[in-house]
C-alpha cells in the first residue's frame, strides 16, 4: 500500500466520509458522552482501537469466512475486542472508565464498526483495511472531541476538565474561561443542536470549496445570486 | 460442517484473547477497585483516629424497611484497637428526581455525622446536582449533626419546617437525601451495639454496583 493510499484513506475517514458527520453512524455514544473534551477523547480512542483491530482481523480472515456466517463472526470479533479494551481501560484509566460508564461496553453496538467490517475490511487486503480503521476511527474520535470541547465550552465555560482521568493525580477542574455557561449545551438536547451545527458547518465548508474550485476552473463563471 | 468448524475456531481464538487480557489486567483492576473504595470512604471519616483496614470490616445488612432503599446496605466499620470508632453506611435513596442516589453516611460511635458524600446520582445538572460535593457545599451542613440535633422531625429542608438548607429550583432531591440520612441515623441509633459486634460479611462476590 502506498503512502498516498494511506493518506487518502485517512482523509476519507477524517473528512469526506466522516462516520459521525457524514454517515451519521454511532450516534448514541456520540451524543451521550460528548459532555467534555476528555470524555470525547476517551471514547474516541477506545473506538479507534476497536475499529482498527477489528478491521485488521476481519480482513485477515476474509478468505476463510463464508458469506452465511460473516455477521456472527464480526460480532464475535468486535465483542471480544471491546471486552479487552474495557479491561485495559479499567486497569490503566479507572476514573475515565467510570466516567464513560456503559458507553465502553456499548462500543459493540456502534454500527460504524460493523459497517466498516462489512463494507471495507471484508473486501480489501489487510493494510488498506488497517488504514481504513485508523482513518474512520480518527474521524469518529475527532468528531467526539470537537463536540465534547464545544459543549463543555458553551455549557460550563471551561475546557479540559477531568484531565486527571488521563494523567492521574489530583482532580482537575479544567481551565475556566468564563464563569458558568449555557446549561442547555450539556443537557441531551444540546448534543443534538451541537451535532446539527457541526454537520451544517461541514456542509458549508464543502460547498464553499466546491464553488471556489469551479470558479478557478472556469474563469469568467459567475455564480447566479 | 466446515462452517461450524470455522465458527468454533474463531470463538476459541476470541476467547483466548479475552482470557489473556483478563489475566494481564486482573490484579491491577482489583487493586484499583480497592483503592477507589477506600478513597471514596476516607472523606466521611473526617479526622477520626483509626487503625483498622476500612474495607476488611465490611458488613452487609439484609434489606430492611428501617433503612432507605430496597436492597441490602453495606456498612464499613472502623476501629481503633478493639474499640469501635465509626460506621460508614452506603445507602440508596430511591425517591430522588431521576434514578437512585447512592449516599455515603459516616457516623461516629456517639451517633453524630462525621461526613456525608454523594457517591452516585443522576439529578438534573445545575439544579439537583448541587447535592454533589463537587458542585456545592451542601452536604457539609450535616457534619457533626445527629438525631436530637436537630430532633428527627426537623431533619427536613426549611420549606418543610426543618433545619436544613434547600437548593434553589430543586426540592425533591434534597428531601430524598435528607430523609435517607435521617433514616440511616435512626437505624444506627437503634442497632449500634449490634452493628459493631457482628462479624464481617465474607467476600463472596463483587456486588454488582
Amino acid at each position: 500500500m502506498t503512502r498516498g493510499g494511506f493518506l487518502d484513506r485517512l482523509k476519507t475517514g477524517l473528512w469526506k466520509d466522516n462516520p459521525g458527520l457524514v454517515q451519521l453512524l454511532g450516534l448514541c455514544p456520540l451524543l451521550a458522552v460528548t459532555t467534555s473534551l476528555v470524555n470525547g477523547f476517551g471514547l474516541g480512542v477506545a473506538t479507534l482501537l476497536v475499529l482498527t483491530v477489528s478491521n485488521g482481523l476481519v480482513s485477515a480472515t476474509r478468505r476463510w469466512i463464508r458469506q452465511e456466517i460473516r455477521i456472527p463472526i464480526y460480532v464475535l470479533i468486535i465483542a471480544s475486542l471491546v471486552t479487552c479494551v474495557e479491561l485495559i481501560f479499567e486497569a490503566w484509566f479507572p476514573t475515565l472508565d467510570r466516567s464513560l460508564g456503559i458507553f465502553i461496553p456499548l462500543i459493540v453496538t456502534n454500527c460504524a464498526i460493523v459497517a466498516r467490517a462489512e463494507v471495507f475490511a471484508s473486501r480489501n487486503p489487510v493494510l488498506p483495511s488497517l488504514a481504513d480503521g485508523i482513518g474512520m476511527g480518527a474521524g469518529f474520535a475527532a468528531t467526539l472531541m470537537a463536540l465534547g470541547a464545544f459543549r463543555e465550552l458553551i455549557g460550563q465555560g471551561s475546557i479540559l476538565s477531568g484531565l486527571d482521568m488521563l494523567t492521574g493525580g489530583e482532580p482537575f477542574a479544567g481551565l475556566s474561561l468564563a464563569h458558568g455557561g449555557l446549561l442547555l449545551a450539556i443537557l441531551p438536547p444540546g448534543a443534538f443542536f451541537s451535532l446539527g451545527l457541526a454537520v451544517a458547518a461541514k456542509n458549508a465548508i464543502d460547498r464553499r470549496r466546491r464553488t471556489s474550485r469551479s470558479e478557478t476552473m472556469r474563469p469568467g463563471f459567475r455564480r447566479a445570486a | 460442517m466446515k462452517t461450524g468448524a470455522t465458527l468454533a475456531v474463531m470463538a476459541a481464538i476470541c476467547t483466548a484473547l479475552v482470557a489473556a487480557t483478563h489475566r494481564i489486567t486482573r490484579e491491577r483492576i482489583a487493586a484499583n477497585r480497592k483503592a477507589q473504595l477506600e478513597q471514596s470512604l476516607a472523606p466521611a471519616l473526617s479526622d477520626l483516629v483509626y487503625d483498622s483496614g476500612v474495607t476488611e470490616s465490611r458488613l452487609i445488612i439484609p434489606p430492611t424497611d428501617e433503612l432507605p432503599g430496597a436492597g441490602p446496605v453495606v456498612v464499613y466499620r472502623v476501629f481503633a484497637g478493639d474499640d469501635p470508632v465509626a460506621a460508614l453506611f452506603v445507602v440508596t435513596a430511591r425517591d430522588g428526581f431521576s434514578g437512585p442516589i447512592r449516599i455515603l453516611v459516616g457516623a461516629s460511635k456517639d451517633g453524630s455525622v462525621t461526613g456525608v458524600r454523594i457517591l452516585e446520582h443522576h439529578e438534573t445538572p445545575g439544579l439537583g446536582d448541587k447535592i454533589d460535593q463537587k458542585r456545592s457545599d451542601w452536604v457539609y451542613q450535616f457534619d457533626g449533626r445527629s438525631i436530637g440535633d436537630p430532633p428527627a422531625e426537623r431533619w427536613a429542608i426549611h420549606e418543610d419546617g426543618g433545619d436544613f438548607d434547600q437548593l434553589t429550583g430543586a426540592s425533591i432531591t434534597p428531601r430524598a437525601v435528607i430523609k435517607a440520612i435521617r433514616d440511616t441515623l435512626l437505624y444506627y441509633d437503634a442497632h449500634r451495639e449490634e452493628i459493631f459486634k457482628l462479624p464481617a460479611t465474607e467476600d463472596e462476590e463483587e456486588d454488582g454496583q
